[in-house]
């Protein structure tokens, strides 16, 4: 009896150890060496001449680089713009709140990924395509970070606003003086769904962009796989994919805690 | 007066999120609407207005109810098995003293793994003869079946590859509502001696259920909007059988450039999405609290 209600924990570890099979395996084959990628036998022959052949065959460098420009402007401006709605939301009274929060609502409701080609078309009438600036410009407005954080920005007290007013501080200077700084695990948690999110997009990156020198590195994996197809190359996609996936893997790794809570954060609305 | 002045200072704040939801959600979203009503194709030049021919066309072309109905079974699929397994991950991770880091992570990882790449990871494994799938059933036994190129597997390789993505997603809030359980609930069980099973039907489940109400309209618009695998595993193939709406909206807008149809299947994307916020708005989500 004993035994038997042990099996299903037993059944789930297994589960946890399959789960983890797709990225090991894909992580072994990256640094086996390409005349090894499809034997079957066991053995300790490492490389890196996988990642090396892929740093020089495809711009990768200009790749990340691409990513990590548009992950850190797109959060820049969301920082700016989500803080003042949510404040705005939390601590103003004004007239159509619940029809603006309605507008807000529609965000979520429909998401940017479903709206590729109308959005192609808006872009294209600003003249954008094929600029970084296109590809950040539909999320510069977050209804989900400016819901998030008018939560936040309930719960501080209101001794603070009263406290500052008696220093002489502004509205504004209160928003920005008092308010940000307390929000400050919010905007970690809103910042590592953003970064996560903007990191891994594709479709829409892959629309707007043509050129080198705007592609992030998702799309650039992308057309890198395809361009080596066949069973040989399995090593060398391998190790492109890895290091696409392997800055935020490290950060979930060391932070996983905060990784966790973070992402459950987007369960709030 | 003052009033006033509030009123101006809280448009000041709106104003740069107003401006570009307006630019990036609204507008198209009615740029969209009016353009399904015009033709404008590669032949035709100058967009003409043709009323509701691009929906016509669409209710009798056999490729779009092949897409929709891959959609739904997609979702019907993918939703109820990944919020199953979600669940017993959460138990499971939530009662284990040893190995916790571990089996978190290793559950929770594939959630930020871009999509593209899971695609090429799972291309791996399902590549006849020497993918992963294939070296492990010839392991035990015979059978090399082509999983991406079948017709009638095809779909069931995608599903499997979606429930890997996103149960552990799902985990992390049937974690949370765990923690929301009264310990004394589980202690006086415990004490009447009631058995594992028991336990999570009558208690753990049911106080769970605002938490699995949300988890399920999250999967389920995330199976509307998770494509980007498809254009790098199938192209949506073979002969549609793993194709999806937004991908099919891709492959009208961009590879047909049949824009007319494009925003006509845009139109229903939305209107689908809409349909799913109202059931979540009406029907569950007063029995939702999160923390």
């Amino acid at each position: 009896m004993r035994y038997l209600t042990k099996l299903p924990q037993l059944l789930m570890f297994i589960v946890s150890l399959l789960w983890a099979v797709p990225l090991v395996w894909m992580l072994w084959t990256s640094i086996k060496p390409k005349s090894e990628a499809l034997s079957t036998r066991f053995n300790f022959n490492f490389t890196f001449d996988n990642y090396i052949h892929v740093w020089q065959s495809a711009p990768f460098d200009r790749y990340l680089l691409n990513t990590l420009i548009i992950v850190a402007s797109v959060f820049a401006v969301q920082l700016i713009t989500v803080t003042m709605a949510a404040y705005a939301f939390a601590r103003v009274n004004f007239i159509g709140k619940s029809l603006v929060f309605l507008v807000f609502l529609m965000q979520i409701m429909v998401p940017n990924d479903v709206l590729i080609f109308p959005n192609y078309l808006v872009v294209g009438e600003m003249g954008l395509i094929d600029t970084k600036l296109a590809i950040m410009l539909p999320f510069f407005a977050s209804s989900f970070g400016v819901f998030l954080l008018r939560q936040a920005f309930m719960g501080i007290p209101k001794e603070y606003d009263e406290a500052a007013t008696m220093e002489g501080y502004t509205k504004w200077q209160l928003l920005w003086k008092v308010y940000f700084p307390l929000g400050r695990p919010i905007y970690i948690a809103f910042g590592l769904v953003s970064v996560s999110y903007h990191w891994n997009n594709f479709l829409w990156p892959l629309i707007v962009t043509n050129s080198i020198e705007n592609r992030p590195v998702t799309v650039g994996l992308a057309i890198f796989g395809l361009s080596q197809e066949t069973g040989a190359q399995w090593s060398e996609v391998s190790a492109a994919t890895l290091i696409v996936v392997l800055p935020l893997l490290l950060a979930f790794l060391l932070f996983q805690r905060q990784f966790m809570n973070s992402f459950m954060h987007s369960g709030i609305k | 007066m003052r009033q006033l002045k509030t009123n101006a200072f809280a448009w000041f704040l709106l104003l740069p999120s107003v401006v570009f939801l307006a630019l990036f959600t609204f507008y198209p979203m009615g740029k969209t609407i009016v353009l399904s009503l015009y033709r404008k194709d590669l032949t035709t030049r100058i967009p003409e207005f043709i009323g509701l021919d691009n929906y016509i066309a669409m209710a009798g072309d056999s490729t779009f109810w092949k897409v929709m109905s891959n959609n739904l079974w997609f979702a019907a699929v993918t939703v109820p098995a990944s919020i199953a397994l979600a669940l017993a991950m959460a138990v499971f991770a939530n009662k284990i003293t040893r190995f916790k880091y571990w089996v978190r992570t290793s559950f929770f990882s594939p959630t930020i793994i871009p999509m593209i790449a899971v695609a090429n990871v799972w291309l791996f494994i399902y590549t006849p003869e020497y993918g992963l799938l294939s070296r492990a059933i010839n392991y035990v036994g015979q059978g090399n079946l082509n999983w991406l190129g079948d017709p009638k597997l095809v779909m069931w390789a995608m599903m499997v590859m979606i429930v890997w993505k996103e149960a552990g997603y799902f985990m992390i809030f049937f974690l949370a509502g765990l923690q929301n359980i009264s310990k004394e609930l589980y202690e006086a069980s415990d004490m009447d001696g009631v058995g594992g099973w028991t336990v999570f039907r009558k208690i753990t489940f049911p106080l769970l259920m605002p938490t699995t109400l949300f988890v399920m309209i999250v999967a389920l618009t995330n199976s509307f909007k998770w494509v980007d695998h498809l254009w790098t595993m199938t192209k949506g193939g073979p002969d549609n059988a793993s194709n999806l709406l937004l991908f099919y909206i891709y492959e009208q807008a961009f590879t047909f450039w049949d824009q007319g149809m494009a925003s006509a299947l845009t139109v229903v994307m939305i209107v689908l999405l809409l349909v799913i916020a109202a059931l979540q708005f009406f029907g569950l989500d007063r029995k939702i609290h999160y923390q």
